[in-house]
């Protein structure tokens, strides 16, 4: 993208004002190389989503934003229902709840060193991954719903984690409001034997050893230490919320000349938050969001069955839980006014500074751990929200690398092979089922998570606590 | 060009497919072994196992989506791949009966699960040579 289309406000800001049928300002922050790497599709679609009903404030893109669905990856926006604001099922994605938790082991990189090669054969041999894998659990129709009301809590009532994991999930590992009578019987037919499985994709589960702290304090109060091996789960609602998505996306397409809403993208299909259709797609969002923090929950007790069997004595304690595709009723102060806005966040990290009452007490004067997942092989960041984070962009801070180029690209520049005896030189172990899916997924393919970070720091969406490089990686 | 053919197209983050015939049939048709060729090669999917899928839409463009997703739809909650598809369609009427067989992670070494089809650059339309086209991009 040109950065001569923009107002640039600072290094790391960039805004339209409104033209044509945008009701509010768009607004990038990024640095002006990330600016330039961006594809043109990030400005057209920000200027959509800037024209929707009921918009509060701009229309806000993270320093990884791409090309997306209707909103940009890497979107933020909110909207007031008073105002006529909409909800948007192309807003919050296919992956609803797509995520990221970390955990702390107590383990330095020497103490698993010798281990390493058993750790990722015996982590790929409990941790379903990849296409067609199936999870141990089978949920019968009553034990689905539960689940859907449940989230994290309902894994843990079943003996899946420890109740002090609970607290360091967002909503304490429930999300009110959900309503699994909103969930269709295809979704739950997809969901059936997909509960405890990891994906494919970009998901992942990895072994990280702490390469850098860049915040003493934070660090301390999130438990990591140079040098300490941790275990962080990136995955969201599997096949459940993508039916979801596919779902609420059509009918909120169909319904939209009824609201009296003009699409300029089939993608950005939306609902008034006070409509029934607004409201059922709330509901079962809202269940899908529970089935990712269910699922992140099983898959960490998979996890520590491992540590159980390899390192008897480790305990492996949840630093946080946060996920990067959702939509959320929160209040925020704008203009000076407090308001309750439903918050878009479409491969964007919630990122609340000090003293939210939404965080647990024990981190609530440091702010929210903002986990950032890189891609296989790079590394990945820890960070957290800050004060001046509040009044940017909804206290919202990026979710990852983002692509750089096409799964295709990659295939034509990596051979999959190739690149997991090269990872393995780098003392980085991969284990996938698929080697294609590991070249798509070659670290070459994505931006530079460094530059990302670097940028969302300097912008004050979070502050940088420490890095974390890959030892071993579980791909699906 | 004439035949019928398949082919992907790139998108950012994720993949186009689009599937070329003499009818909207065979460009469905098409566009399906297109998205089984995202996961894997159809050629190493074996037609053993008929799956009926129906659907209906307002206009060609919403079909070709719903047929798409429908195939997901199978393809998830059965953890099967499709390689062949009967396809009949009457007005915005879809019949179709795709065939194919469970996943076998060695064999087919399946890259990647396709999360849904999606409107980003969909379209069906007929060329001068009374070609099909229909198209769209598949979120992975």
């Amino acid at each position: 993208m040109n950065p001569s289309r923009f107002q640039q406000v600072s290094n790391v800001e960039w805004r339209i004002e409104p033209f044509g049928a945008m009701r509010v300002p768009a607004v990038i922050y990024a640095d002006e190389a990330l600016i330039r790497e961006m594809d043109d599709k990030v400005l057209e679609q920000l200027t959509n989503v800037a024209a929707l009903p009921g918009i509060v404030e701009a229309a806000y893109a993270m320093p990884d934003a791409h090309w997306g669905y209707g909103f940009p990856i890497g979107g933020v926006a909110a909207f007031d229902a008073e105002e006529g604001g909409v909800v948007s099922a192309g807003g919050v994605g296919f992956d609803i709840s797509c995520g990221v938790r970390t955990l702390h082991t107590g383990l330095r990189a020497a103490d698993i060193a010798p281990l390493k090669q058993r750790f990722a054969d015996r982590l790929f041999a409990n941790i379903p991954a990849g296409v067609g894998s199936t999870g141990q659990l089978r949920l019968n129709p009553g034990e689905m719903d539960a689940m859907l009301r449940g989230g994290a809590r309902w894994a843990v009532d079943r003996g899946y984690g420890s109740v002090a994991d609970l607290d360091r999930i967002e909503e304490h590992g429930c999300m009110a409001g959900a309503e699994p009578g909103q969930v269709s019987e295809q979704a739950k037919r997809r969901q059936r034997d997909e509960i405890g499985t990891l994906g494919s994709g970009n998901h992942y589960l990895e072994l990280q050893e702490v390469v850098e702290i860049y915040d003493d304090k934070a660090a301390e109060r999130f438990r990591l230490r140079q040098g300490e091996v941790v275990v962080s789960i990136h995955c969201g609602s599997r096949g459940l919320g993508h039916q979801i998505g596919t779902e609420f996306l059509r009918q909120m397409v169909i319904a939209a000349p009824g609201h009296g809403i003009v699409l300029p993208d089939r993608e950005l299909a939306c609902a008034p938050i006070n409509s029934t259709l607004g409201q059922a797609y709330l509901g079962a969002m809202r269940a899908a969001i529970n089935c990712a923090l269910a699922n992140r929950q099983v898959l960490t007790h998979l996890a520590r069955e491992v540590f159980a069997d390899l390192l008897p004595g480790t305990h492996l304690n949840l630093i946080y839980d946060v996920s990067h595709n959702t939509c959320k009723l929160e209040p925020h102060t704008v203009d000076g006014r407090s308001r309750r806005l439903y918050v878009h966040r479409k491969g964007a990290t919630r990122a609340f500074g000090p003293g939210h009452p939404a965080l647990p007490a024990d981190l609530r004067d440091i702010g929210q751990p903002v986990l950032i997942g890189g891609s296989m092989g790079t590394a990945s960041y820890i960070l957290a929200g800050t004060e001046e984070g509040m009044t940017r962009a909804f206290s919202s801070a990026c979710h990852g690398a983002g692509r750089a180029m096409s799964r295709h690209q990659a295939t034509r520049q990596w051979h999959g092979r190739a690149l997991v005896d090269e990872l393995a030189s780098q003392g980085i172990l991969i284990r996938s089922p698929s080697l294609r899916g590991v070249a798509e997924e070659a670290p070459g393919a994505y931006k530079d998570v460094s530059a990302v970070v670097e940028a969302a720091h300097r912008a004050g969406l979070a502050r940088k606590v420490a890095k974390l490089r890959p030892l071993v990686c579980i791909k699906g | 060009m004439s035949g019928r053919y398949w082919e992907h197209f790139p998108h950012q983050a994720d993949m186009g497919v689009r599937g070329v015939g003499p009818s909207r049939e065979a460009a469905f048709e098409q566009a399906a072994l297109a998205m089984t060729a995202v996961v894997t090669d159809p050629a190493r999917v074996l037609p053993a196992t008929p799956v009926d899928i129906r659907c209906e839409a307002p206009d060609d463009e919403l079909l070709l989506v719903d047929w798409l997703n429908a195939l997901i739809l199978e393809m998830a909650a059965r953890h099967m791949l499709f390689s062949h598809f009967d396809i009949t369609l009457e007005g915005q009427r879809l019949n179709a009966v795709a065939w194919g067989e469970p996943v076998d992670p060695e064999r087919h070494q399946p890259a990647v699960e396709i999360k849904g089809a999606t409107y980003t650059e969909l379209s069906v339309s007929q060329n001068e040579s009374d070609q099909w086209q229909a198209q769209c991009v598949v979120d992975v």
